[in-house]
Formats: C-alpha cells, structure tokens, sequence
C-alpha cells in the first residue's frame, strides 16, 4: 500500500473502569477507499473511529493521518469529519445554517461558504429544503443533513458512525447505494462504524473484522465471506455451519480429520493445524438429495429434516445428522408450485463439494 | 364497583363532573378574586373598602408618593442586577456541575440547594449579622444609587442563583452530546461551541430561571427586611410598614403596576422563548 491516509498503529484504550476498549489495533487504510469497521456491539469499533476523529484519545499507539502524527491535534483542527450515530443535527439553526456551520466558524468568507454549502446541499439533494429547521424534517433527511455538513468542510476523511441503524429498512437500502455513490464522486476516504455485515459486504471495499476491541481479520468483502480466518469471522460475517473436527494428519494442501456426523473426511488448508480445528462450510454451499449423490469427491451424509423455514426467495432447511449434529442449508425455491419441495421428516442426502468446506484453526 | 359512565361521557372526562366544576371555581376564586379586587381597588375614587367611583388619581398619587416611588425603583434595579448576576451564576455553577468531575461535587451540590432550603428568617439574620459585623450594613449608606443597594442585591443573588442552577441543570439533562461533539468536529472552538450550540439550547431555561430570580427578587420581604439599612428601602417592605398603619389606595396603585410589570416581563420571556421551544432531536 503506497502511503495510507490513515493509519493506526498499534492503538489500545483503556477506559477509566479498566475496560480495554480498543487491544492493539493496527489498521492502514488506503486513499479512496470505503473502510469498514464491522463486529458486535461494544467490540471498541465506535471507540476506534472516535480516536481517529479526536474525540477521545488513545492509552496508547499512534494515529497518523495524511502522515501526520495526530496526538496533540484536538479535534476542531483535524482533517476529518463524523456524521454521527444520532446525526447530531443543531436543532435551532436552518438546514443551511447546519451546513455551513463548519465553515463560519473557520472564518471561510461569506460568499464562499454559501456557494460550497449550496454545492453540498445538491449533492445530498436537499437544496429545496434549505430553509427548514431539523423538527420539520424525516430522520432520512436529517442524515443527509449530518452529511452535507461534514462533507462541505472537505476532509480528508470522512467517519461515518452507525450511519444507516437509525433508518427504516427501504431507506437504509437507497442511502446504502448513495453513500457508495457520494463516496465515488468525492473520492474522500469514508471510514463507516456498523454492526450490520451487509451494510458492511455491500459498501465497503475493505473490512475489518473487531471482536473485544481487537480486530480479527481485515480483507475484502469476498475474501471475507470465502476465506474468514478465524471461528468469530466465520460466524459473524454470513450464516455457516461450524463443525468440530479432529485433525489426523495433513498431507499438502489437504488435512485428514475426523469431523462430528460427518465421518472421515478430506478438506483442503494452506495452514499447519494443531489436532483441533473447526470445518466452516456455508449453508447455500450444501445440497440436498432424495437419492445418494454421485462424485467420488463429494462428501455426503444421510440426514433427516427437522425444519422448513419459507423466505419466499430462498428456503432455510435445518436437516438433523449423525452425533447430534445438524446441517443448515439454503435452498433456492426455482419453482412456484411446491415451496421449497422438502418437508419435515423427510430423509434424504446432504452433499458438498469439499472446496467448498474451510478448516479454521482459531 | 365504579360508578357506570353516562352516554357521551369519555372514562376521562372529568371535566364534567359537576363536583368538580365546583372545586375549581373555588380555587380560581381563591386565587385571584384578591387579586382582582386590589387591582379594582386602585381604581377607587374613596379610601374605603366601598365603590365610590373610578379615576386615576391613586396612580397619579403614588407616582408623586417620594416614599412609594423610592421604594418601587429600589426595587426594580435591584431585581434587574440580580437577575443578571444570578442568572450568570446559575448558569456556569450548572455548566460546572453538569460537565466536569471533581472532588467534593456531591456535598457540592448539597450545599447550592441550602439557600432553597433554609428558612428564610434564618438567611436573613445570618446577613444581618454578617453585614453589621463586617461593617458592610454602615458603609454603602452613602454610596450613590443604585451602589447603596449592594447589600440587598447581594443577598438576593445569593439565595435566587441556585434556582436558576436548578434549572438550567435539569435542561442541560436533555442535551445530546454529540452535538457538542459535532461542533468541535466541524471546526468550532471550545468558546464558539459554548456559544453556538450550548447557549441556544439552555435560552429557554436561562429564560425562565432568569425569570424565577428576577420575581423572587422584586417579592422578596424577609431576607430583604434584615439586609436593608434604613435608606434602602424596597417595595415589598415599604408596603408593610405603611399597612400597619392604613392600607391607601396608593399602595393598591403601586401593587397593580407590579403586577403588570411582571405579567408584562413573563410575556415577553415567553415571546423570546417561541421559537426555541420546538426543538426535540
């Protein structure tokens, strides 16, 4: 990575109760890039984009943005701008008031200030509303509020916290498709705090994963998907099937394991395993069959229904197997006469091609 | 088992109850059939508690009153200094309270809600004493008005500050964070942060604080009665010394351009207030 725009280097925080919000966090995030921080509530993702933007400061490790060293820089002097999780929208002043707030108060002249928050209000589409006042407003303008107002100040980074949490679900799905759009024509860096993983798979061209304030893997939204590197990424990021296994021996590329209702199998690692590990395979990734599957490869186990969960698109199919285990798989319902064409109950086979399967060692 | 409810009556309608139109009618009486009749009273033409005929002439008569009208602008200027002062006060010991941990901030806050507390009597000895030994009683007599008041105008924004801290701190409850956050974010100094988005947000309660102070002030007797020298004079006890001798319609005059002045001030307080009230985020 040629020079990154942001970038942390090994950054804890410890608040004052002796909570370790954030654990050593080293992250460099690119220019133009849509950065995601993504994990469960209270993993010290919000802390972490807080510290970039200044306010609050780490126990420890650097922050450097454009390569400057930020310690002694307090927020109001920093080249980032948040829209915050309650869009923190002033509620006395006027829209335009809102948007250009943050150039009066850097003393940008008069006529400049209202052709840039002009600009900013086209960009967000809120220039008929200029003269309004936050109450008269849906909390889906309100945002674009919150975000004409950072982004008319030109950062160099744009923090987005929670941005989308407090909007209805047709909503969030169009400001999902803005926010990748604004961020296109821009071309500022957005660094975007959510617990959701498909807002985060959706927008963002790189994510990191944080779980207990530390982050567990960062990659692209695929790679993320296909290749998570630890049990918590694996079951965070999608649904999935995590089987415990027992690893016998490896042989290359391929480990030899004995996996919980499954028997002995091969699936392939780039990894050494220990003599435990974990078999991750995605539920879309596994087939059903009333008769016994051909292929030599495929790894296949008889299992009986338990449940039939109809989506509409897709159905979710929980198939009980051998040791108590138990397999979901997605089914794509291609017809419209016979649901999903499964029934609970019903026995049958339950097949994988094993490049599908990923051994997780952590 | 309750009482079935009569077609067209809603469970809460208890506005129609016929006991209680009563009750209220007696309460309304109560509070402002006195009211109503000192203002009618000013009006009189006759020193008695009869009708005679309407004029203007009390009005005319307390304007001229040295005494009366000596002890109404007393009373006004040092109700507008404490209003300020207390409402300054009040406001930063809120900010204080609200926004920075120290050491001692609970009895802290203990102690800023004695003057509410306290009996009056008791404050007002206290500044008796407190004034006569340090000489303060003594030595504002001669200083030019309104420095003479210092004294009164002191007690007063010492025991009506805490009521505006009350206030504003019970404001500042309600307000987001992050909007102070945004601010600095966007560029905005500590100061213009205080100015812009704090200030503004706290306008209705500085308002009504401000408000609380400066009526507690202008009504004050007790605390006013044992920190007043006897050139400094206030409406309220100015009042009470002439009532023990006869009430004259003067003083009627004088109560009702009080009251008028007050009504006047609440009014344009919540006029200000308006357009502020609507925000909710």
């Amino acid at each position: 990575m040629t020079d990154p725009i942001v970038s942390i280097r090994n950054v804890s925080k410890r608040f004052s109760g002796g909570v370790m919000a954030v654990d050593n966090v080293s992250i460099d995030i690119a220019q133009n890039e849509f950065f995601a921080l993504l994990g469960p509530s209270g993993c010290g993702k919000t802390t972490l984009l807080r510290m970039i933007s200044g306010l609050d400061s780490p126990t420890q490790g650097q922050i450097m943005i454009g390569g400057e060293d930020m310690a002694l820089t307090p927020p109001n002097l920093r080249p980032t701008n948040m829209v915050f999780q309650s869009y923190a929208v002033f509620p006395h002043m006027t829209v335009m008031d809102n948007v250009s707030y943050g150039l009066r108060v850097t003393g940008v002249a008069a006529d400049e200030a209202k052709r840039r928050t002009i600009e900013a209000l086209e960009m967000v589409k809120l220039e008929h509303l200029a003269e309004r006042k936050p109450d008269q407003m849906s909390g889906g303008q309100r945002q674009r509020v919150a975000l004409a107002r950072a982004l008319v100040k030109r950062p160099k980074v744009l923090l987005l916290d929670e941005p989308l949490s407090a909007l209805d679900a047709k909503l969030r799905d169009g400001m999902r498709l803005e926010l990748t759009r604004l961020q296109e024509t821009v071309g500022i860096t957005f660094i975007i705090v959510t617990h959701d993983q498909d807002e985060a798979l959706s927008m963002a061209t790189r994510i990191a994963v944080m779980d207990k304030g530390a982050v567990q893997q960062i990659a692209t939204p695929a790679e993320l998907y296909e290749q998570p590197r630890t049990r918590f990424v694996a079951d965070f990021i999608g649904k999935v099937n995590l089987i415990d296994a027992a690893v016998l021996g490896q042989n290359g590329k391929t480990a030899n394991c004995v996996a919980a209702g499954l028997g002995k199998i091969e699936v392939g690692t780039d990894k050494t395993c220990g003599d435990k590990a974990t078999i991750a395979i995605r539920p879309e990734k596994l087939k059903l069959s009333t008769a016994e599957p051909k292929g030599a490869s495929l790894i296949k186990t008889k299992a009986t229904i338990r449940d039939v969960a109809y989506y509409g698109d897709t159905s979710h199919v929980v198939a009980d197997i051998a040791d108590g285990q138990h397999l979901d798989i997605n089914v794509q319902n291609n017809s419209r006469v016979g649901g999903s064409g499964f029934d609970r109950g019903q026995k049958l086979w339950v097949s994988f091609d094993p490049q599908d399967a990923l051994l997780l060692t952590e | 088992m309750a009482a079935r409810l009569k077609p067209g009556q809603g469970p809460l309608d208890y506005g129609s109850r016929l006991w209680l139109k009563i009750l209220f009618a007696v309460v309304l009486l109560f509070l402002y059939a006195p009211i109503a009749s000192l203002i009618a009273f000013s009006f009189n033409v006759d020193k008695t508690g009869v009708w005679h005929g309407f004029t203007f002439q009390n009005y005319i008569k307390a304007w001229h009153n040295d005494a009366i009208f000596n002890a109404l602008s007393n009373s006004l200027a040092i109700a507008f200094c404490s209003t300020i002062f207390s409402t300054i006060l009040g406001a930063m010991t809120a900010l204080a309270l609200w926004r920075f941990k120290f050491p001692f901030k609970t009895p802290f806050e203990g102690f800023l809600a004695l003057p509410i507390v306290v009996p009056e009597i008791c404050m007002g000895v206290a500044l008796a004493l407190f004034y006569s030994k340090t000489g303060m009683m003594t030595a504002v007599r001669d200083w030019i008005w309104p420095l003479n008041l210092i004294n009164i105008i002191i007690a007063h924004i010492a025991f009506s500050f805490p009521f505006v801290a009350v206030v504003v701190r019970s404001r500042l409850v309600g307000f987001n964070r992050q909007l102070e956050e945004a601010s600095k974010d966007l560029g905005a100094s500590e100061w213009q942060t205080f100015t812009n988005v704090i200030v503004p947000f706290l306008m209705p309660s500085l308002i009504a604080g401000g408000l609380l102070a400066f009526t507690l002030s202008l009504d004050d007797f007790v605390i006013t009665f044992f920190s007043s020298g006897p050139n400094s004079v206030t409406f309220p006890v100015k009042i009470y010394s002439m009532v023990k001798t006869t009430i004259t319609p003067q003083i009627n005059a004088a109560s009702t351009v009080l009251i008028v002045i007050t009504l006047l001030a609440t009014f344009i307080a919540m006029k200000i207030q308006a357009p502020v009230k609507t925000e909710k985020s």
